[in-house]
This record gives C-alpha cells, sequence and structure tokens, in this order.
C-alpha cells in the first residue's frame, strides 16, 4: 500500500476533477457557456498525452545509453499509453469543435498539427512492428522517438502560436494568461492533469508486467525447444 | 438641496448596475439545473462509473502482480 499512494493520490484527483468539473463556477463567456467544463476534461488528455510522450522519450533516450530491452519496451508502452490520450483528446475535441466553432473538423493549425502528431506516432509502431531484430528495432525506433517528440512539441507547442488559431492562447497570445484561464477554473485544470498523467503511468505499468510475463514465457519456450534440438 | 440630487443620481446609479449585472448573467449557463439540485444526480452517476472503473483497474493491477510473481517464482 506505501508503494501504491500515487496510485490512490491519481484516482482522487480525477474524482475531485469530475466532481468540482460539474459543480464548481466557471465563468460566464458566449459561445462557450458550459461547455467550457470540457477543458477539465478534453485539454487533460493532451497535457497527459505530452506526458506520456515525454516518459517515451526519455526512456528511449536511456535505452540508446543502455541498450537494455526492457527499457525499449517501456519507452514502446509509454507511447502507446500516450497514443490512447491523443486519440481521447482528438475525439473529444471534435465534438467540442462541434458545438463552438460549427464543424467537428476546422483548418485550424492546432488540429492538423494534432492529425499529424498522431500519425507520426503511428509510424513510429509501424515502424517497431516491421523490424524483426529485437536489436535493431529497439535502437532504431529509439532514435525515431526523439525525432518524433521534436515534431510533436513542433506541431501542437511551436507552429499553432505562429499562425491564427481558434485555440485560446494560440496566434501569438501565451497560453494560460490570466484572461484564458480564471484562478477558480485552475484549482480544477491542474489536478486534473496531474491525476490523468499517474494514471498513465499506472495503466502503462500494467502493461508494462504483461510484457514482462510474455518475455518469461518466450523465454522458457526458446530454452525448452533448444532442449528438444 | 444635496439630498435632493443624491437620489436621482443614486437611483440611476443602482439602475445601472442591475442593466450590468443582467447583461452579464445574459451567457447561458445551465443555472437552473444547478438552482433545482438535479446536477449533483449527473455528477454521482459520473463519480460511480469512474469509480466502478477504478475498482476494475484495481483488481486487474492486483491479478497480474500476483502472476508476475508466480512467473518469478518459477524462474528461480
Amino acid at each position: 500500500m506505501k508503494k501504491n499512494w500515487w496510485k490512490v493520490l491519481a484516482i482522487v484527483l480525477i474524482l475531485y476533477s469530475l466532481i468540482a468539473g460539474f459543480l464548481g463556477d466557471v465563468p460566464r463567456r458566449d459561445i462557450l457557456n458550459e461547455s467550457i467544463r470540457n477543458l477539465y476534461f478534453h485539454v487533460a488528455m493532451w497535457f497527459a498525452m505530452i506526458a506520456m510522450m515525454g516518459a517515451s522519450l526519455g526512456y528511449s533516450i536511456k535505452y540508446l545509453s543502455g541498450n537494455h530491452l526492457n527499457i525499449d519496451a517501456r519507452a514502446n508502452l509509454f507511447a502507446e499509453m500516450g497514443l490512447v490520450f491523443s486519440i481521447l483528446g482528438i475525439t473529444t475535441g471534435s465534438i467540442w469543435a462541434k458545438f463552438t466553432w460549427g464543424a467537428f473538423w476546422t483548418n485550424d493549425a492546432k488540429l492538423n498539427g494534432t492529425a499529424i502528431t498522431i500519425l507520426i506516432y503511428l509510424a513510429y509502431f509501424i515502424l517497431r512492428g516491421s523490424l524483426d531484430d529485437r536489436e535493431k528495432r529497439a535502437r532504431i525506433s529509439a532514435v525515431y522517438n526523439v525525432f518524433a517528440f521534436v515534431l510533436m512539441i513542433v506541431f501542437i507547442g511551436i507552429l499553432p502560436r505562429l499562425t491564427d488559431s481558434l485555440h485560446p492562447g494560440n496566434g501569438g497570445n501565451p497560453a494560460f494568461s490570466q484572461y484564458d484561464l480564471d484562478t477558480n477554473m485552475r484549482w480544477v485544470f491542474y489536478p486534473a492533469v496531474v491525476g490523468w498523467i499517474l494514471f498513465g503511468i499506472w495503466v502503462s505499468g500494467i502493461r508494462y508486467r504483461l510484457y514482462s510475463i510474455k518475455e518469461s514465457l518466450d523465454q522458457w519456450r526458446n530454452d525448452s525447444s533448444d532442449q528438444l534440438h | 438641496m444635496e439630498k435632493r440630487l443624491f437620489r436621482p443620481i443614486a437611483l440611476i446609479l443602482a439602475v445601472m448596475l442591475s442593466v450590468g449585472a443582467k447583461a452579464q448573467n445574459e451567457v447561458a449557463m445551465a443555472d437552473v439545473m444547478r438552482e433545482n439540485g438535479k446536477i449533483y444526480v449527473v455528477v454521482a452517476v459520473v463519480a460511480i462509473i469512474f469509480a466502478g472503473i477504478v475498482v476494475y483497474l484495481i483488481s486487474i493491477d492486483r491479478k497480474t502482480n500476483r502472476l508476475q510473481k508466480q512467473v518469478d517464482e518459477l524462474k528461480k
């Protein structure tokens, strides 16, 4: 239980964001109306996704300096978790866009940027799937992951800020200025982000456990087939 | 004399303030939903669903943990 305190924290923070997210005070804004509360849920997905990709990048760099295959597996599984968050982010964003901007998809710089980012990470998984040699797969995909992360930052962190965007905080304005996010909302939004990041680490850890069980099974299978020959 | 002037000015100020407050309230929000308290029902439902998913996640966490321990013991 002592080791799992952060899992409890994840549950508490997310639950708090669900309750306070519905009941807390939010600014009255035209067009947005109550949908402003989506910030707690939709935007938190993107923050969690970036954190997962960051963890994946960290493990990729660690792999390149140590060449341990489990580290490569960690990188892979964090990227997978990030992909889950990004798909949740893009679908929820699409619904929100429909009712505030008028269309499920607009030619907004940030929307296209996220779509490209998802494709970049899908390419990461395709790259992994197409290489049979494990060492080679780990090394090449680790190098690719560094590029993928940098491209993600360019496509969702930099380019949308350089052009006009429907998203607040883009098109020259610094994100999360006083104007965009009021203090009440910060108190729900940031706990939600931390909660979802911890949640992602949790699920990713379970996936890693399944990976290592499968590893042991594969090893036994190889050992027993060696004995037969 | 001063009192006579003060009254209409106060009245005008009061009207302006109330109009201003109304203009602020014009943005449609789910006020009725919050007024009669039914929003708590929705929050309760959402919280229960999340709690259920979490309980299931915890059980998956424990089961995989146990499985890994068994595998690790066989390894020795």
